[in-house]
């Protein structure tokens, strides 16, 4: 029997009159990896901003770990606790050293002691494999480094579900496989994952099931096998072929 | 520094054209003036004989002479490192400026007789004064930048409305509106509270838009990074936010302390001793105005330079975490 993380009912979503999200409906099940791809604009990183409320939908349910997510503050606190997230530009505190960065969700949120923050951070920062680099300042690392940095520090909150808003989009193609590693190694060991990304190679290899969204709607999805292998839909097709053409 | 070129250019006060230009332009300004009479004419005596009778040859020497002078200057100053270059034009123009001050005669043994007094009693209220009022003012900054951004329309209206009416008035009225205003309302307030109070609402005013600017500055995904993390509004401003903000804030915000510094020396038309306020009553009894001025400009401008070393000095601190 599986356990719902994110469960998404009929949300729809306006910016003014503009409709970003439009009758969404998506389940994550504990332990899942899933993809979400589509044209720019689609509302894919709209849509998962929606999951830890950065972003307020309008209509619909969203329901994460058990939590409903709605406009009071508690819920919401609630909810970023169990939800990590990792962004297109990092988003590293740069007045921090990369250690800070990664001590002061548990020291702050959690209330864990300055000691057991430490030794959290080194765990994950290991994990991620740059436990050298703990007593830098994010500038002085690469931008794959930086990028590991973000993910182990969403991984100090030990978060349920974690939530990539195009991770590798940012970063010189020598340094996406690094980060796509340190992502896979992370689905083996168990992670319910969401990412939006356009790396098919990564999608094919690890997800669970592709998502595909276009204009603000969930148009296709499937086994990552299906879905490269017999896209349904007429807009998937041309998306497919034009971002494999090369 | 400006963004340094990399291609090499010669050095400007080396060209021939331009040491020429420049020494036209002095002999032409100093020929203009008739300076026979002055203590330049005076030094000048083995050269021109009796200086006021001299004529026009006198002026013409003594223009020569200082345009000489000061093109020979300037071109090996070129030669100088820039640290060295630095050094020696802020001791040439000190230099000036005294001579400039040697001009009035002053009575040294009249400002050496009333300066500690002036230092004690004149320099402590200005600079204690100061001090509250940029604590207050620093405060008044940060709570008004806050609500200036805020979605709360109560709070921004408060805060647009009290900038806008600090910013509007000029200082010297708010320390009457305060001083005599408030009275009305049945608060007696002494001379240094109303300016005290005066004074950190109006730079609290100015300083609220440097605040709001700096946090503005920052960007989003900082907030959105801190939010997702699950930090509340407080732990985000304080922990995150300002801590990024404030080597933005910083140079504005000293310029603000060292404005402050001066114009508290308006507080005095309510009566209160600081500098100002001496510096024109000492003097005022035996008409040497001049020596309580002079003394109280070099006390001002002093502590304005140990404002502005602190103020450079927190600037290099913060600049460390952005070096590669």
């Amino acid at each position: 029997m599986s356990e719902k993380i994110i469960d998404v009912r009929n949300v729809s979503k306006w910016y003014g009159a503009f409709r970003v999200l439009t009758d969404v409906n998506l389940t994550v099940e504990k332990g899942e990896r899933i993809v979400i791809c589509g044209p720019s604009g689609s509302g894919k990183s709209t849509l998962i901003r929606c999951f830890n409320r950065l972003e307020a939908h309008q209509e619909g349910d969203i329901v994460v770990n058990g939590i409903p997510l709605h406009d009071k503050m508690r819920n919401v606190g609630e909810v970023r606790k169990n939800v990590g997230m990792v962004f297109q530009h990092f988003n590293l505190f740069p007045h921090m050293t990369v250690l800070m960065n990664c001590m002061v969700g548990p020291m702050w949120i959690k209330g864990v002691s300055q000691a057991e923050a430490r030794k959290t951070a080194l765990k994950f920062l290991e994990r991620v494999r740059i436990p050298e680099q703990a007593d830098k300042y994010p500038v002085q690392l690469s931008g794959g480094q930086q990028q590991r940095v973000a993910i182990a520090r969403s991984l100090c909150m030990q978060p349920a579900v974690m939530l990539f808003d195009e991770p590798t989009s940012a970063l010189d193609p020598e340094m996406v496989s690094e980060v796509l590693d340190t992502m896979t190694g992370l689905a083996r060991d168990g992670m319910t994952m969401v990412c939006v990304t356009h790396e098919m190679a990564f999608a094919r290899a690890v997800a669970d099931r592709v998502i595909f969204m276009n204009a603000g709607q969930i148009v296709e999805q499937g086994k990552p096998d299906e879905f490269f292998g017999n896209p349904q839909h007429e807009r998937t097709k041309l998306f497919l072929s034009q971002i494999l053409k090369h | 520094m400006l963004y340094p070129d990399t291609v090499e250019s010669e050095v400007l006060v080396h060209k021939p054209w331009f040491v020429a230009v420049m020494f036209a332009a002095i002999f032409a300004l100093f020929l203009a003036f008739d300076l026979t009479g002055t203590s330049m004419g005076e030094l000048m005596r083995p050269v021109i004989g009796e200086p006021l009778e001299s004529g026009l040859y006198g002026r013409f020497a003594i223009a020569f002479v200082i345009a000489v002078l000061f093109c020979l200057n300037i071109v090996l100053i070129g030669f100088a490192s820039l640290r060295v270059q630095i050094t020696i034009v802020w001791l040439e123009l000190l230099l000036l400026f005294l001579a400039f001050f040697k001009t009035f005669n002053l009575s040294l043994p009249f400002m050496a007789e009333k300066l500690p007094f002036l230092i004690t009693q004149g320099l402590f209220t200005t600079i204690y004064v100061s001090a509250i009022s940029i604590v207050i003012a620093s405060c008044i900054a940060i709570l008004g930048a806050v609500a200036k951004l805020s979605t709360n329309g109560f709070a921004y209206a408060i805060a647009s409305f009290y900038t806008s009416f600090f910013r509007g008035l000029p200082l010297l009225m708010q320390v009457y509106l305060i001083y005599l205003g408030l009275p009305q309302l049945g608060f007696i307030i002494d001379a240094v509270p109303a300016g005290i109070l005066a004074l950190s609402l109006c730079y609290g005013a100015y300083m609220t838009e440097i605040f709001r600017s700096g946090i503005q500055s920052i960007d989003r995904g900082q907030w959105e990074a801190s939010r997702s993390i699950g930090f509340g509004f407080g732990i985000t401003m304080r922990k995150i936010i300002l801590p990024q903000a404030l080597p933005v804030i910083i140079p504005p915000t000293g310029n603000q302390f060292i404005s402050m510094l001066k114009d508290s020396s308006l507080v005095s038309v309510i009566g209160v001793w600081e500098l100002m306020f001496l510096a024109r009553t000492l003097g005022q009894k035996s008409f040497q105005h001049m020596e309580m001025l002079i003394s109280a400009a070099m006390l001002y401008w002093g502590v304005s330079i140990c404002l502005e070393l602190i103020q450079s000095r927190i600037e290099r601190h913060y600049a460390r975490s952005k070096v590669r």
